[in-house]
């Protein structure tokens, strides 16, 4: 009993500082969060200090603009979460043979991942750039375009380059992830598979992927919470233009809040960002735990 | 047998043929792969040395005729507050003291709670532990209003250390999360034998535990100190001065002028790339090993 004792003391003083930091810091902000999200504290407002209720959440969910906002930030996660499963995989894949110069890639293929976003994004910005970029240059070279185009410009083309630009970035870590998954396949498998007169895509099938489907699960939903919170990219690359058309949920949860000075809107924005990657973060554990029973 | 090795005869020239249109394949790949890795890099890095009549020229040349290091010195001679050559040099500097301050403190604090989670009992252990989970999926944006409001009543606005505890917030947990998996390895009859051997619990930890996990403590760290230096959306909202100013911001201020110079901005991305990249390459292992054991744990 004195020993179980000594040892909640022992661990208290050993968590403590971490307890401090984190509660301070995430834990009473998120609930005070909350409480702004049921009280008006717009500084600008006439009702300001009046407690509204649900009216914020109400108001939110039945204006279009929310929703617009979030039909973006969907196609923003899941455009960049496919792009970069579906080429980590074939990457890691090719990484994962023998060849002259794959020890070369192994060691290369890390570099975009290191690379702060801020300067990622001032490089595609440069690339794309619509009067001198590179990409206009050698697509109007190759008559792939025949003028020079604007594509951060457009609204059409804004947030394809915004998903170019963040898979660009992020692909290698998939590629981490899944090349060392794949190195814990037991080689022999394949041989006794390729024996057995099993062909290449039908060992890809059959081995391949159920030995990386837990993995691919966890970049996929790690990747989507990630970014469904994506906010330097934007701010960097478009700022949320041309028309609104890369005008995400995080992107308009800061206008409200630092440019706007709703508050409370602000407030509410976050809460229901924050209620979204919950419920995703909750199937994550789900899909975690059915992966353990197996 | 000598069937089984006529076999192997007839059978190894046409595998081998095979095998070599396969490694031709892999190569073209390999080759289209390296290209779509590096262009971007090598692009950056070409901007950043171009004359500045190169960079508007028109067709684009891409291999530039002369090159300048110009810009380079700039930045590092520049003595002006307004210039902002002269901002990126302070602000990599703040980058530099605040991401390494947050790497020492998130290390020192989260290895003690990361041990405790692994190794000692005490009531509401899984439920702190989820609670850390919890804080990793937390988007800042929910965080940032009551922080920015507290903040500026206490006067911590624009200053380096108050923008480090930001930090902590999200890199303690990663921490805990990554090392508590390394401690979790490791025996617990090593504790008992430095028990018997009349160690102190601390004593245990620092000269038993710690050795044995300091591959993990290596690998968190570095991913801690690359969270810190990448960090963007805190440094926008807290930091405005030279005083705070950290690397990401300064980038962003030279892409928002209203002449955008590509070449500086090249040449800022550059400079503000080499620690995080050279870091990456050198550490790669313990890199890896860290970001797998912080994502596919449990």
């Amino acid at each position: 009993m004195l020993l179980k004792k000594a040892e909640e003391r022992y661990a208290l003083k050993l968590i403590t500082p971490s307890i401090v930091v984190v509660m301070g810091v995430i834990i009473i902000p998120i609930i005070t969060t909350f409480i702004y999200s049921l009280v008006n504290i717009d500084p600008l407002s006439s009702h300001r200090g009046e407690f509204a209720g649900l009216s914020f959440y109400i108001s939110a969910l039945t204006s279009s603009a929310f929703w617009a906002d979030l039909r973006r930030t969907l196609y923003f996660t899941i455009a960049s979460t496919a792009a970069e499963t579906v080429f980590g995989l074939l990457v890691a894949l090719l990484l994962n043979q023998s060849f002259p110069g794959v020890r070369f890639l192994r060691s290369i293929i890390i570099i975009p991942w290191a690379i702060p976003t801020v300067v990622n994004g001032s490089l595609w910005k440069l690339m794309l750039n619509g009067e001198y970029g590179v990409v206009n240059a050698i697509l109007t070279k190759l008559h792939l375009l025949s003028a020079y185009q604007s594509f951060l410009g457009s609204p059409k083309t804004a947030m394809m380059c915004i998903v170019i630009a963040d898979a660009w970035k992020m692909t290698p870590l998939a590629v981490i992830f899944f090349l060392a998954a794949l190195q814990g396949i037991n080689p022999t498998v394949y041989e006794a598979a390729r024996v057995d007169g099993a062909g290449a895509l039908q060992r890809f099938k059959a081995i391949t992927l159920p030995a990386l489907a837990p993995t691919i699960m966890v970049v996929i939903v790690m990747r989507t919470v990630e970014k469904f919170k994506a906010f330097d990219i934007f701010y960097l690359m478009t700022r949320g233009g041309p028309a609104n058309s890369t005008r995400t949920l995080m992107y308009t949860t800061y206008l409200q809040a630092f440019t706007n000075l709703n508050y409370s809107e602000a407030a509410t924005c976050a809460y229901l960002i924050a209620i979204i990657v919950g419920i995703l973060t909750l199937v994550y554990l789900r899909i975690m735990r059915r992966e353990e029973n197996i | 047998m000598r069937k089984e090795m006529r076999k192997e005869k007839t059978f190894s020239p046409q595998k081998s043929s095979r095998q070599r249109r396969t490694q031709t394949l892999y190569m073209i790949f390999g080759f289209l792969l390296a290209v779509v890795i590096l262009a971007p890099v090598v692009w950056m890095l070409l901007t950043s040395v171009m004359q500045p009549v190169d960079l508007t020229a028109k067709p684009l040349r891409l291999i530039p005729k002369q090159i300048t290091l110009e810009r380079y010195s700039h930045i590092f001679k520049s003595a002006s507050s307004s210039d902002p050559a002269y901002v990126f040099r302070i602000a990599l500097k703040n980058s530099f003291i605040i991401a390494v301050s947050v790497t020492i403190l998130s290390l020192v604090i989260g290895t003690l709670a990361a041990y405790a989670f692994a190794h000692v009992r005490f009531r509401g252990r899984n439920a702190l532990m989820l609670l850390i989970l919890f804080t990793y999926m937390v988007p800042p944006a929910a965080l940032i209003i009551p922080l920015y409001r507290i903040y500026n009543s206490l006067g911590l606005l624009d200053r380096r250390w108050p923008l480090v505890i930001l930090y902590l917030s999200f890199v303690i947990p990663f921490i805990i999360w990554v090392m508590q998996d390394f401690f979790g390895s490791i025996s617990k009859t090593y504790e008992e034998a430095a028990q018997v051997d009349g160690a102190t619990r601390l004593q245990t930890l620092l000269y038993i535990f710690l050795p044995i996990a300091r591959p993990g403590a290596v690998a968190a760290g570095i991913l801690a100190f690359l969270m810190s230096w990448d960090e963007f959306f805190y440094a926008l909202i807290f930091t405005s001065s030279l005083s705070s100013k950290t690397m990401t911001i300064a980038i962003e201020e030279f892409n928002g002028k209203f002449t955008i110079d590509y070449g500086m901005i090249s040449t800022a991305g550059i400079l503000g790339s080499l620690i995080p990249v050279m870091i990456t390459i050198i550490f790669q292992k313990y890199i890896v090993m860290g970001m797998t054991a912080g994502g596919v744990k449990e």
